[in-house]
């Protein structure tokens, strides 16, 4: 019996910061691909509106793991793939000015030390070392990681795409996916208007909008979209170290990050309080005086550099703050790769990693400890404490 | 050092100005108070502001509008764009080079709230589409807030130092484009509904209906409307060419900015690019500031532009190169040269037909695209909005001072006022006044030569008729009800009492005037002639022109005067044979063998053609993309950081769209680049209400 032109091994829905790299890891470990995204380029999604901070230095031990792993692939990219993503090892400073955060950052040491993580705390006088032009007002000290770092996500993703297809993966885009043929528990082909594809495995990374694929399948996935907002300055010299992220919670936000990319941008982003839940990406009129106050605050030097742009993304979020990775428990070929909580970028290379290897069935015992925590199946009852 | 200033104009006056002094790399220089940072380098014959982080290229004044952060340089410490910053006594001025460095701060922060106020209407942009609305408005009593991001009203009718074409009932046709901003300025000004803020620019219209405005240049305000008018005028479209980058290749806009507004002389040798009426007018203008004017380029086998502009430049002594394009802007620091080339059919060069020309500035004039990211913004947002003037449609000054009083009057009524119906002739006016040169007729002549004849050297359907308000026995007709017709004069021989009100008057300077009376074999022309005293006096031996600049020989100049409501324009009278006196249109101007072609062509090697200006992208690293497959203008941007910079794409997406044509894809296959605020950079300090505490 001849298999129809129209079958691939595995159809990725969304070409964004998971579904990209997924696609190259498969296509390297030679299984046929297809990516199928709803606009008409790679990472037009929330791949391109992420600011690009990298970072192992989570609370938990799965996206400790994912994060170490993908620092290692983006910090020998240049190496590996030859591209410049623009790889920066910043590091990455939280910042504490009460003793509430003090508390926090010091308690999550421990954790992240326990998984071989060089952060480490800093006093106030040791920390301005580290970053000059920190308000010493009100600042008892932080953290500083200085493994962590930054990256374009546009020249990231951008270059898994092009390596994706020089493997021989298949990109169709501005080609959404309308339906899904679902027969004893597997997804038997996927439909668009353009055409139907009969495939074995289906990977849901299609992040904002990953609830609604699954929905395409029948399955119901706890991800909703909570619309962050960001901004981009001109460039100046080279001036800041790492990323500073300030946990404080304000009113209207919970807390606030920004760094200076290797172009000499600041970037920055603000995590909304209460959320901004929907899929609205128009900018609002609230977030550039609010940010910049905090800002200033913080970096009191920040007050002359001039804003360039700004623009709304979609953090796409879970009851827990944690990742979705896994098979669905109600379609046996539904593989997930949803609810990045806004970290789909710095977590996508060991991610893709992962959903190649248990698309092979080669998932280790190691893995297995992040498979758990990140499982589709888990109760959903914890709260991620640095999202 | 020399002085690059402008010391006589024959239509702007020369305001008396206090000279102060400023360092430029710790060089003490002058500069005249009220001026701004770029104007004072320019007139210090300083061209190059800094150099290009990227490729170290040099960088200079290119669209002299706030828009473009090209001109940049450092201002004690903290980077500035000059043309905005006015100069001011000991200020130490650096160039930029690569990034800036961010200025280290002292003291502590307050921070004052964002005032957030509400007005029925905001009117964006007070040039004359958004003055002629507001004026509509403020006779009706109604609340309107003006924002202009400019230190006076006019847009850009401040720039124009020419009599108005249109209609002298609708639109203030005759007068100057200074003096029509004047008295809608005056108007405006006089109604206690209106309030305005100068030196205001829109920053973005965000989804909560609220508009982001840097007031006053330092203050960050949101305002709340129930009704915006978006009037911002156009922005100017940029040509792919190699060496498009170097200083001295302007926009008409910041070459009429320096000239006009600034009183500075950007160039000696200008060359220009564009055929259309910005380009054959920023020609004149050039002229008029004492810069030669080398030649014009224009693609087309014709220019766009109303053909008594083309033929006034051409009396002038500027050759106009048509089906000619631009190949290349020569020179090492700036510009030396350009070459051209004349095209097929295809506009593509024909090899052998280079020729290059010494010139030391470019003017581009190829078309504008509207500024109308804001009001589709507003409609995105469901914000009440109206647009008018050339943010809605590219037209003449004219045609957007009517449009803005039809939208100003539609707004009225869409608030509920009770003023009837806007008048259905409007539209039509409106529409009259819009509309591109129509036909070409030939010239009538004076059949009998005796008494005095006027001659309309103006032979194109275009909206335009001051001159039928302008005889005083009413004896030259225009057709009111359209007024693009050509104007005939009903008058006999003996009518004509040559009071040289329609020679003065016509914006086109193309009425003259043949006197039979005292010798029918040598009869006496009057023709107009705007140049200041020192250019041709009484006696001089001129070349005389016929309407399309052939020579008609060379002759004494009988006497240069002015009449009473000649408002600047002088009136040259020369004596001549009957033949060739009804031929007459002008004396040429400019005699210099500037207009030379160099001996050998220039051929400029490197690909260097930049789309990019802000991120220095040139048009081969695109076209690669393209020809790999690229349709989504995103991806390019992703890839090469075109679209990313500091002017937001204002200057490139045209470019990168039309490279997209040239090879082959159409405009319905590919996707155009996000559009985000916001509109200009702007401190962090000032988005957050930042203000140094009082010691």
């Amino acid at each position: 019996m001849s298999i129809p032109s129209t079958h691939y091994d595995v159809i990725i829905i969304g070409a964004g910061s998971l579904g990209t790299p997924t696609a190259y890891y498969l296509a390297e470990a030679g299984v046929k691909v297809l990516v199928l995204e709803a606009v008409p380029s790679v990472g037009q999604g929330s791949n391109k509106r992420a600011i690009g901070g990298i970072r192992a230095t989570h609370s938990d031990p799965a996206k400790i793991h994912l994060g170490l792993r993908s620092i290692e692939i983006f910090s020998t990219f240049k190496e590996h793939f030859g591209d410049d993503i623009e790889w920066d090892r910043c590091g990455y400073t939280f910042v504490a000015h009460t003793e509430r955060e003090e508390k926090i950052l010091k308690e999550l040491l421990v954790t992240q030390k326990s998984y071989g993580l060089e952060n480490d705390w800093y006093n106030q006088s040791d920390l301005l070392k580290i970053v000059p032009d920190l308000n010493p007002r009100c600042l008892i000290g932080g953290t500083f990681s200085p493994n962590d770092g930054s990256a374009s996500p546009l020249l990231s993703n951008h270059a898994y795409y092009t390596h994706a297809i020089e493997r021989g993966a298949e990109f169709h885009f501005s080609e959404p996916v309308t339906s899904m043929c679902v027969e004893n528990g597997k997804i038997k082909k996927v439909m668009t208007a353009k055409s139907e594809y009969y495939t074995d495995i289906v990977v849901n990374t299609a992040g904002a909008y990953a609830a609604q694929v699954g929905m395409l399948a029948g399955i119901s996935l706890p991800v909703k979209p909570d619309s962050h907002e960001a901004a981009i300055t001109e460039p100046v010299a080279r001036f800041l170290g790492p990323m500073i992220v300030d946990i404080r919670p304000a009113v209207g936000s919970s807390n606030y990050y920004f760094y200076q990319h290797c172009t000499g941008q600041i970037v920055f982003c603000i995590t909304p309080s209460p959320n901004a839940w929907g899929d609205d990406i128009n900018e609002t009129s609230s977030f550039l005086p609010m940010v910049s106050r905090r800002m200033i605050e913080t970096m009191p030097r920040l007050k002359n550099i001039r804003v360039r742009r700004t623009w709304r993304g979609l953090y796409p979020m879970t009851p827990d703050g944690f990742p979705i990775i896994g098979w669905s428990p109600e379609i046996s070929n539904f593989l997930l790769g949803v609810g990045l909580c806004g970290q789909g970028f710095m977590l996508g290379p060991a991610g893709g990693e992962l959903l190649t290897r248990l698309v092979l069935n080669e998932h280790t015992i190691e893995d297995q400890e992040t498979l758990n925590i990140l499982s589709p199946s888990r109760q959903f009852v914890g709260q991620e404490l640095l999202k | 050092m020399t002085n690059h200033r402008i010391t006589t104009h024959p239509i702007l006056p020369i305001p008396a100005r206090k000279t102060i002094s400023f360092n430029w790399k710790g060089q003490p220089l002058q500069a005249m108070e009220g001026e701004t940072i770029a104007s004072a380098l320019f007139a210090n014959g300083i061209k190059v502001f800094g150099y290009h982080y990227k490729d170290r290229s040099p960088l200079g004044i290119f669209c002299a509008n706030g828009q473009c952060s090209q001109c940049m340089v450092i201002v004690d410490g903290k980077p500035l764009k000059s043309c905005m910053e006015v100069v001011t006594e000991g200020m130490s001025v650096i160039p930029n080079n690569g990034h800036p460095e961010l200025p280290p701060v002292t003291g502590e922060s307050i921070f004052h709230p964002i005032p957030e106020i509400n007005v029925p209407i905001l009117i964006i942009g007070g040039g004359p589409a958004g003055l002629s609305a507001a004026i509509e408005l403020g006779k009706l009593g109604i609340q309107v807030l003006l924002v202009d991001d400019k230190h006076r009203l006019g847009g850009k009718l401040v720039l124009q130092t020419h009599r108005f074409f249109g209609s002298a009932d609708a639109v203030y046709a005759g007068t100057r484009g200074i003096d029509i901003a004047t008295i809608l300025e005056k108007e405006v000004s006089a109604f206690p509904s209106i309030e305005i803020w100068l030196q205001s620019t829109c920053l973005a219209v965000f989804s909560d209906k609220k508009v982001g405005i840097l007031k006053s240049g330092k203050e960050y305000v949101l305002i709340k409307p129930d009704i915006l008018l978006v009037t911002c005028g156009a922005r100017e479209k940029f040509l792919a060419f190699k060496g498009n980058t170097l200083p001295g290749v302007y926009g008409a806009g910041a070459f009429q900015t320096l000239v006009n507004r600034d009183l500075v002389k950007p160039s000696e040798k200008l060359f220009i690019v564009g055929g259309g009426n910005v380009g054959l007018i920023a020609g004149y203008h050039a002229l008029q500031a004492g810069v030669g004017v080398v030649g014009l380029v224009e693609a087309l086998p014709e220019c766009g532009g109303y053909k008594v502009h083309k033929d006034k430049l051409v009396r002038m002594g500027v050759p106009i190169y048509t089906s000619h394009t631009i190949l290349s802007a020569n020179g090492e620091e700036k510009v030396e040269s350009v070459s051209i080339a004349k095209v097929d059919e295809k506009f593509v060069p024909i090899p052998g037909t280079e020729k290059s020309y010494e010139c030391d500035a470019l003017l581009i004039a190829v078309g504008l695209d509207p500024v109308s990211e804001f009001y589709q913004k507003a409609l995105d947002f469901n914000i009440p909005a109206f647009i008018a003037g050339d943010a809605e449609e590219i037209a003449e000054a004219s045609a957007a001072i009517f449009s803005g009083k039809i939208k100003g009057l539609e707004i009225a009524k869409f608030m509920g006022q009770n003023i009837g119906d806007i008048p259905a002739a409007w539209y039509r006016t409106g529409e009259i006044l819009k509309s591109r040169p129509g036909n070409v007729f030939a010239e009538e002549l004076p059949d009998l030569p005796v008494g005095v004849i006027p001659v309309f050297h103006c032979s194109q359907e275009i909206p335009c008729d001051p001159c039928s308000s302008l005889c005083p026995h009413g004896l030259i007709i225009v057709d009111k009800k359209d007024i693009r017709s050509v104007p005939t004069f009903i008058g006999n021989n003996y009518c004509c009492e040559v009071c040289e009100k329609c020679v003065a008057g016509c914006p086109g300077l193309a009425i003259t005037l043949v006197d039979y009376r005292s010798n029918p074999e040598k009869p006496l022309v009057s023709i107009p002639y705007e140049f200041s005293g020192d250019v041709v006096t009484k006696d001089d031996i001129v070349t005389i022109l016929d309407t399309e600049g052939n020579s008609l020989g060379d002759t004494e100049i009988f006497d240069i005067h002015s009449i009473k409501t000649s408002d600047r324009t002088m009136i040259i009278q020369v004596e001549t044979e009957k033949e060739k006196a009804p031929h007459i249109a002008g004396i040429r101007i400019q005699t210099s063998p500037i207009t030379q072609p160099m001996f050998q062509y220039v051929n400029h090697v490197e690909d260097d053609t930049i789309v990019c200006r802000c991120e220095h992208v040139t048009a081969g690293e695109i076209r690669i993309l393209i020809r790999k497959g690229y349709k989504d203008i995103n991806e390019i941007k992703t890839v090469t950081r075109a679209c990313m910079g500091a002017c937001g794409a204002k200057t490139c997406a045209s470019l990168i769209r039309r490279l997209f044509k040239e090879e082959g894809v159409p405009y319905d296959k590919i996707t155009d680049p996000s559009k985000r605020p916001i509109f200009i950079e702007v401190p962090l300090g000032i988005l957050a209400g930042e203000r140094q505490e009082e010691m």
